[in-house]
């Protein structure tokens, strides 16, 4: 399997294909369109991330040893920012996500997307994320 | 004076966001800055600064002299009877708050506090925290599916166990105009008090507290061109007498000794602390501001924009309107069918124009539309046609990237 790294160096390059903002957020919202549906039964409120903006919702389990992210949000261009957020992440050991920083997102100049201000519940996932690492880690042991 | 006269007053409004020029439709959350009001900022913390009230010295003389003319000056703007009327707060918020703290130990269990629907958050939770401590209810006058208060509703839960009834001028959300005078009217004979918003009427046209004939309005100097953290009470002097105070600490006493305290007259009583002076002495060049543009050309411009404004999206195809009150302020509170606030707002940043997206502090109203909120371009005296063409083209952008 890929690593984190790997995985970012590939979005890095993807994205370098673009010109201009629009070019960028045209495949972010293709991203989010693209993205699967959280199933109803997982759209709870335990697994709801209440932001001003928008709403994101975040469920994880974990299968051998690796945790599996599935998640949604009610506006497009934040799913489209999930659907970036978990490429790294999906699949991966839980040490390695509770540690893990989405410094990715820096040279793709997307960093403002998870400013407390944006209030659209993605700051809250990354941190959300971070903490499924932390716990699956304790129950691995 | 004619726009582009207006708009020079302002640098802000010279600089791009992501390599577009800035058109600024945030006015609600915030108005712009005029030259004349940041150079008072500057004159004062470079000539005069020094604290209020308190020193024998010239720059102390100076600094008084220039705060306690702004409180002559909003007495003027507001109609007020008298300059102790006029209390100085950190803002709307902190005056409702000083109103509702005040109210504590006068509300008991029967007794009701009413609200409208059309609340900013600002004015509703500290009656709903009144409302919990002394026991009294809360009610709330619903709204129209055009923005406006239901007046029916109002007169029918307006009744003599009503000791307050607290409601804004102009909805943040919406634009909504409030008939203040009646509603007023109706409450006093109910024995009630009278509590109004003014936060969003205040920067558009002009106020007359004793026409309205209201207890006490409250209002922000930063959504009026002025500086933000400073804002202020209006209030009758017999209520303001009645009111205990709701801070205590230096200014606000006349005699300390150890085990108790008598407190200073009118306005001092309610101004505990050292309080926000350049922001009053910034707040005074404003309203000097606001009155070379004249109240009137700020209210008839503003209203023009809005009849184009509200023209121009609706020929966008999907684009619905929120607040259609027949007396409504330039704000344009709107969706696209079919696509989320946020997205759009998103969008509409990175063309540069300044927006606010969400549920503007309003939960109640985007709940009773089923919303998850909207986008809403908030305009000013400097606003101009240019600008709403250039988020109506943009807007149309975003729509095409995002369907």
């Amino acid at each position: 399997m890929e690593s984190i790294a790997q995985r970012e160096a590939d979005i890095i390059e993807e994205f370098s294909f673009f010109d201009d903002w629009m070019d960028k957020y045209e495949h972010l919202i293709a991203l989010g369109k693209e993205m699967p549906a959280l199933e109803e039964p997982l759209k709870i409120e335990s697994n709801q991330i209440k932001g001003c903006q928008s709403q994101v919702w975040l469920h994880a389990t974990m299968e051998e040893g690796k945790i599996r992210f599935e998640a949604d949000a009610d506006a497009i261009i934040t799913r489209g920012m999930i659907a970036l957020l978990l490429r790294p992440v999906q699949g991966q050991n839980p040490i390695e996500i509770a540690e893990y920083e989405f410094g990715f997102l820096e040279p793709l100049g997307l960093t403002a997307h998870l400013s407390p201000t944006r209030a659209n519940g993605l700051l809250s996932m990354v941190k959300q994320i971070r903490l499924y690492g932390v716990a699956f880690q304790a129950i691995r042991g | 004076m004619n726009l582009s006269v207006i708009r020079s007053h302002f640098p802000i409004l010279r600089r791009e966001v992501h390599g577009l020029p800035l058109v600024y439709l945030d006015n609600a959350a915030t108005t712009q800055k005029p030259q004349a009001v940041i150079d008072a900022l500057v004159d004062y913390y470079g000539g005069y600064n020094s604290n209020v009230h308190r020193g024998v010295h010239q720059l102390s003389q100076e600094a008084t002299d220039a705060f306690e003319k702004v409180r002559q000056q909003l007495k003027g703007h507001l109609n007020a009877a008298h300059s102790h009327e006029i209390i100085f707060t950190k803002g709307t918020t902190d005056s409702i708050n000083l109103v509702a703290h005040g109210f504590r130990d006068l509300l008991s269990a029967g007794d009701e506090i009413l609200v409208t629907q059309l609340e900013h958050h600002s004015n509703l939770v500290p009656w709903q925290i009144l409302a919990q401590y002394s026991g009294a209810t809360l009610r709330y006058v619903s709204m129209d599916g055009h923005g406006a208060l239901n007046m029916k509703d109002f007169h029918a839960k307006l009744s003599t166990k009503t000791k307050i009834l607290a409601f804004n001028h102009i909805s943040n959300a919406l634009g909504t105009i409030n008939p203040v005078k009646e509603m007023a009217a109706a409450a006093r004979a109910m024995g009630a008090t009278v509590v109004v918003d003014g936060a969003q009427a205040l920067p558009h046209s002009a106020v007359d507290v004793q026409d309205l004939d209201v207890d006490f309005y409250a209002g922000s100097a930063h959504k009026m061109y002025g500086p933000t953290g400073i804002g202020m009470l209006y209030g009758k002097t017999s209520w303001l007498e009645k009111l205990p105070p709701y801070q205590g600490g230096g200014e606000m006493i006349a005699e300390v000794a150890m085990d108790k305290s008598s407190y200073a007259g009118l306005p001092h009583k309610f101004e505990a602390g050292t309080p926000n002076i350049a922001g009053v002495i910034g707040w005074g060049a404003a309203i000097q501001w606001m009155h070379s543009v004249g109240m009137d050309q700020i209210e008839a411009h503003e209203q023009e924009l809005l009849v184009y404004g509200t023209a121009l999206l609706e020929s966008i195809p999907g684009v619905k309107i929120y607040g259609k009150a027949p007396k409504k302020a330039a704000v344009l509170s709107f969706n696209v069918a079919g696509l989320h606030p946020y997205d759009v707002g998103t969008l509409l940043d990175q063309m540069g124009i300044a927006v606010r997206t969400g549920q503007h502090c309003t939960q109640p109203i985007m709940d009773e539309f089923g919303i998850p909120g909207t986008i809403r371009a908030s305009l000013a005296a400097y606003t101009s046609k240019e600008e709403l063409d250039a988020l109506a083209r943009a807007l149309e952008k975003a729509i095409a990237l995002l369907s």
